[in-house]
Order: C-alpha cells, then sequence, then structure tokens
C-alpha cells in the first residue's frame, strides 16, 4: 500500500527549502545570541561607564574617598562617608521591620488563611509591589511625616530617648523626616516582594513533611518554627536579601522623606541622605565634566557593587528555587 | 501506700502537661495573632496609599487635565504634554526592549541549556531586574545625553527600556520552558527548521504568557521616574520630538509635589491617581491572564 504511494508532491519544495531553513537556523540563532550577549553587555557598561566616569574622583580624593563625610561643592570636597553610611542604615531599618512583616503575611497567606481569603489578599499584597516607588515618596512626606513629627517621634524621645545609651538613637528635633521615617518607607516597599518569595518557598514545601507534624499533635506555630522554617531557610534568606538589593537603590521614596543632609548623626531622626537620593538631587547641578559628576558617578559605582554582590548572594541563595 | 504515691506523681504529670498544652496553645494563639496583625499592617499600608491618593487626587481631575499643558502656577494648566509623553517613551521602550528582551529569554530556552553564557546571561538579566533604576538613568545619561549635549525623550525611552529587557527575558523563559519537549519533537520530525521551531510553535503556544510579560514590564516602567530625571529631564511645553527634552507623569509629579504651589500639588495628586490606577489596572489585567501567578 505504502510502496504504491505517489512521492509526497510537497517533497521537492522540501529539499529546495532545506538550505534556507539552515541559513534560517543560523540566522536565528545567530540572532538570539546576540540578544542574550547584549543583557551581559548592558551590565557590563554600566559597570565600565560608571567606573571610568568616577576614576577621576576616586584619583582626586584616594581611598579617603570612601570615610570622608563631606560633600562640598564650593571647596570641590567630597567624600562618600554620609551617603553610604544613610544607604546602610536605612535599608538595615527596612529591613528590620520588613521582615517580620513579611513572615507574617506569609505565614498567614500559607497556613492560616484559608483561600477564599488568602488569594484576594495575596493579590492586595502583590498590588502594593507594584506600585511606583515615587507615589510611595508622595505618601510618605504627605501623611506618614506628619504623623512622624506629631505622635511618633515626640512619644519616642519621651519614653527611650532619656534612656542611657540606646537613648542617643532616638534624641533631637522630631521633623518627621529623617533616616527612620526613610527606613520605615522602605519597609513598606520591600515587604511585598520578600513575603511573595516566603509564600512560594513555603508553598513549595512537601505536604507530607507540614502533615507529618500536624500529625504527631503539633500546632501551627509549632511546625512553622521548627519544620517549616529550618526546611526553607536558605531560599528565605534568599528572599531578605533580594527585599536589601531593592532597598539599596531606592530613589524617588527615600527623596522625599530622607530630609536631604549630608551628616552622620546619631539620632535616626537626623536628617541624612542615600546614594540614591544624593544622585537625584546634585545631579542636575553637577555641570558635565565636573569634579562632582566624577563623585557622583564614584558613589553611583559604589552603589552598583554593594547592590550587585546583595543580588548575586540572593541568587545564589535562592538559585534552586528560582523565584 | 505505693499507690498513691503513683497517684501524686501521675497528677503532677498531668498537672505539668496541662500546663505545657496551655504554654503550647497560648504560643500558637499570640503567633496567630501577630501575623494576622502583620498582615492587617501591610493592608492598611496599601488601603492607606489608595485612599490619599484618591481623596487628594480626585479634585484635579477635570476634562481640562486631560485637553491643556502644564502651565505656570495659577493659570489652570493641565497634564496632556506629560500624558502624552509618558504614553510615547513607554510605547517606544517597549518597541525596543521587549524583542530584545523576548529573543534573549529565546536563547536561554532554546539555545543556550546548558552552556555556561547561558548561566551568566541568566544570572546578569535577574540582577538588572532589581538593579538600581537610578544607576540606568546615569549610564543612558553618559552614552546618549552627554556625548549629544542635550536631553531627549529618545534618551527617556532607552532608559526604560533597559529596564524592560530583563522582565520579558524572565517571562519568556519562564513560559518556553512550560512549552513541552514533545511539540518541538514533533514540529522537527516534521521537518520544520529550528527557527520556525521556536518562533512558530513554542513562541505562540507561550505566546499568552509573554504577553503578561510584556504588560508587567509596561507597568513598571510607566511608572519610574529616578532613570528619567538625566534622560528626558522632563518639559514644560507641548513636545512630542524625540531629539528634545519631553515630559512625563512621574517627572512631573517629582517637580510638583515638592513645589509651594496649591494648584501645582493639586496636579501632582491627580497626576499620581493616574499614574498608580494605570499601572494597579495593567497588573491586575496582567495577572489575570497569568492565571494569578506572580513573576517579579
Amino acid at each position: 500500500m505504502s510502496r504504491e504511494r505517489p512521492p509526497l508532491s510537497g517533497s521537492p519544495t522540501l529539499e529546495t527549502a532545506q538550505p534556507s531553513g539552515k541559513l534560517g537556523d543560523w540566522l536565528f540563532a545567530g540572532i538570539a545570541w546576540g540578544c542574550g550577549i547584549i543583557v551581559l553587555l548592558l551590565i557590563l557598561g554600566i559597570i565600565a561607564v560608571m567606573a571610568l566616569g568616577g576614576s577621576h574622583a576616586l584619583q582626586v580624593f584616594g581611598p579617603g574617598f570612601l570615610v570622608h563625610a563631606v560633600w562640598n561643592p564650593v571647596v570641590n570636597h567630597y567624600g562618600a562617608a554620609a551617603p553610604v553610611f544613610g544607604t546602610l542604615v536605612t535599608s538595615f531599618i527596612g529591613l528590620l521591620v520588613a521582615v517580620p512583616l513579611a513572615f507574617g503575611v506569609a505565614f498567614f497567606l500559607t497556613e492560616m488563611a484559608p483561600d477564599w481569603l488568602s488569594n484576594p489578599i495575596g493579590t492586595a499584597v502583590e498590588l502594593l509591589a507594584a506600585v511606583p516607588s515615587i507615589i510611595f515618596g508622595m505618601w510618605g512626606f504627605f501623611v506618614i511625616v506628619p504623623v512622624m513629627a506629631q505622635d511618633v517621634q515626640p512619644a519616642l524621645i519621651d519614653s527611650i530617648g532619656h534612656a542611657p545609651i540606646i537613648g542617643r538613637l532616638f534624641s533631637g528635633a522630631p521633623f518627621g523626616t529623617g533616616l527612620l521615617t526613610g527606613g520605615l518607607i522602605l519597609a513598606v516597599m520591600i515587604t511585598p516582594f520578600i513575603a511573595a518569595v516566603m509564600r512560594d518557598v513555603f508553598n513549595s514545601m512537601p505536604a507530607v513533611l507540614k502533615e507529618s507534624a500536624y500529625g504527631l499533635g503539633s500546632t501551627r506555630w509549632e511546625v512553622m518554627r521548627k519544620v517549616v522554617l529550618p526546611w526553607s531557610r536558605v531560599a528565605v534568606s534568599g528572599g531578605i536579601m533580594l527585599g536589601l538589593g531593592r532597598a539599596l537603590g531606592e530613589t524617588m521614596a527615600i527623596t522625599f522623606v530622607i530630609g536631604n543632609s549630608n551628616r552622620i548623626g546619631a539620632s535616626l531622626f537626623s536628617p541624612g541622605n542615600t546614594i540614591a537620593s544624593l544622585i537625584a538631587l546634585e545631579f542636575p547641578e553637577s555641570p558635565a565634566g565636573s569634579l562632582k559628576l566624577s563623585a557622583l558617578l564614584a558613589l553611583g559605582l559604589i552603589l552598583m557593587v554593594i547592590s550587585f554582590i546583595t543580588l548575586a548572594c540572593s541568587r545564589l541563595l535562592l538559585r534552586e528555587l528560582r523565584v | 501506700m505505693s499507690a498513691t504515691v503513683t497517684q501524686a506523681a501521675s497528677t503532677r504529670r498531668v498537672a505539668t502537661d496541662a500546663g505545657r498544652a496551655r504554654r503550647r496553645r497560648l504560643a500558637n494563639l499570640s503567633a496567630t495573632l501577630l501575623c494576622a496583625v502583620a498582615t492587617a499592617i501591610v493592608l492598611a499600608a496599601l488601603i492607606s496609599i489608595l485612599a490619599t491618593l484618591v481623596s487628594r487626587g480626585i479634585g484635579g481631575l477635570h476634562l481640562s487635565t486631560f485637553t491643556r499643558m502644564t502651565s505656570p502656577p495659577g493659570s489652570g494648566g493641565g497634564l496632556l504634554n506629560p500624558i502624552v509623553g509618558s504614553i510615547i517613551q513607554t510605547l517606544l521602550a517597549v518597541l525596543f526592549g521587549a524583542p530584545v528582551g523576548l529573543l534573549a529569554g529565546v536563547f536561554l530556552a532554546e539555545f543556550g541549556t546548558g552552556s555556561w553564557v547561558a548561566d551568566v546571561v541568566r544570572f546578569v538579566s535577574d540582577m538588572l531586574l532589581s538593579a538600581p533604576s537610578i544607576l540606568v538613568g546615569l549610564f543612558v545619561y553618559l552614552i546618549l545625553v552627554g556625548p549629544v549635549g542635550h536631553f531627549s525623550g529618545f534618551a527617556g525611552a532607552m532608559s526604560l527600556a533597559i529596564l524592560v529587557i530583563p522582565i520579558v527575558v524572565r517571562t519568556t523563559e519562564d513560559m518556553l520552558r512550560l512549552v513541552p519537549t514533545s511539540m518541538r519533537e514533533a514540529a522537527s520530525a516534521l521537518g520544520a527548521p529550528r527557527w520556525k521551531v521556536v518562533m512558530l510553535i513554542c513562541v505562540r503556544a507561550a505566546r499568552r504568557g509573554i504577553a503578561t510579560g510584556i504588560l508587567l514590564a509596561v507597568a513598571r516602567v510607566s511608572g519610574e521616574t529616578a532613570p528619567l530625571l538625566f534622560t528626558s529631564l522632563g518639559n514644560l511645553s507641548w513636545s512630542v520630538d524625540l531629539r528634545a527634552p519631553m515630559a512625563s507623569l512621574p517627572v512631573t509629579i517629582y517637580q510638583y509635589a515638592g513645589s509651594a504651589y496649591d494648584d501645582w500639588v493639586q496636579l501632582a495628586w491627580t497626576a499620581a491617581l493616574l499614574i498608580t490606577a494605570g499601572v494597579l489596572i495593567i497588573n491586575i489585567i496582567a495577572r489575570i491572564g497569568l492565571g494569578g501567578r506572580d513573576s517579579t
């Protein structure tokens, strides 16, 4: 039967199509590889351009650039200590608040809430992650800062402001802006990111492990603390690092509430600066080729290196999960 | 005698067991409560943001907001040029960024499997996904604005395109990996060249997810401010020239929110309401398309 069938009428065209198909394959593979390489070149380009632009300032100030807390355009003397300090402090405060919040949200969504409740709440939390950062800035400036100035900061000054050592952290004038407010806004911004990772991690855990613990009579909290957390701690730390990476580079929200001052104050209420907010504020006043612009680019390089290391750690920790 | 001793011991054990059970219940209850409170705090933040935006922004939502240009304080300006500028820059960014991201995603899923180059590209792309966007702005300033000598809408679109790429790469790769290998094998067995297998079979099968990724990218970049500050700068008069500075909603918000004029602050809130509503609606549509799965 099959032997009697005439040759397929399409087969000659198939043969003639073969070389062009090969050419198409070569071209297509080349383009795909090229686009992959573009992504690689982008990040190398960003680092190279920052390093090149910042090299002038780094040469002029040497290693002292990192430890000097000066930012004085009048005498052309710049140092990175104050913005680096502000970046690290606000991100640390942000993490300190965001990690428990995110854990609570993830625990609530995965273990406690029934589906009809956890789905809409989960969506709401993800939408919070989608709100543009400048909106957080406006909200922080017009809603949170007055609350901080009138209620929270005076209360903190009265209660723990007089304590021996930590009192220093909570002293000074209650402006409402400053490192603490910046850190709190960051916390609200990064909580959804950390919570999303934690939720995925908790959900990806084999149900048998949890069920056996429940079967032995464990309470929900015991299952969480003694079974789920130990099992997922690597990926959870990856999620926390991801949140930290976001916090370090946050610009617009911080610029509104940080107070913008290039000092290193002991108090969390004192106005400060972060690398990103300083760049956003000072850049428009830095003419091309000036030492100031070069100093800003050197700051950008420092920020790039810090967030690169943080995000690299995060990716390594999240490797198996690929969230 | 011995009977009473064992009885006493067992009642003591029962008592400590009861105490321990109470402690465990209490710990469980307080943990549960705290987690519910944490969730409530996060939801309260979202509600507070939305409520603030609506209550302060809705007052400036007139027809004239959409038909008039930005103008000096007190002269009843609108948001026409920032809205148009934002749309132009976002569309251009997607036009440039999405194809590159799509093909890079194809590279990761179809061509680079197992090679170290693909591993590095994936790692770097994930990093670009969360890298500080202000640095992208600086980068584009140095290569597209500095040498030319003036700010431009094109530079703004390019900086947004750089932010589009990693989002599209991620969703494209994830979605292509969901396409069963048997479909590729079937197409190859029919004699289709590799590029046809990839573009006409795999990408088409994953088109819904890929489109969702592009939508998410639109949502993400349309609210970005930091990269535009140094690239398209903002423009208070009408301009659709890509070689000139171009207005955009986020930058207008930044310029107006900190000003001392009430009508400018009002316009900033209205712009904030518009952009947030747009971003959230796109996100909700994308989430429906993706079946509720998040992929930030």
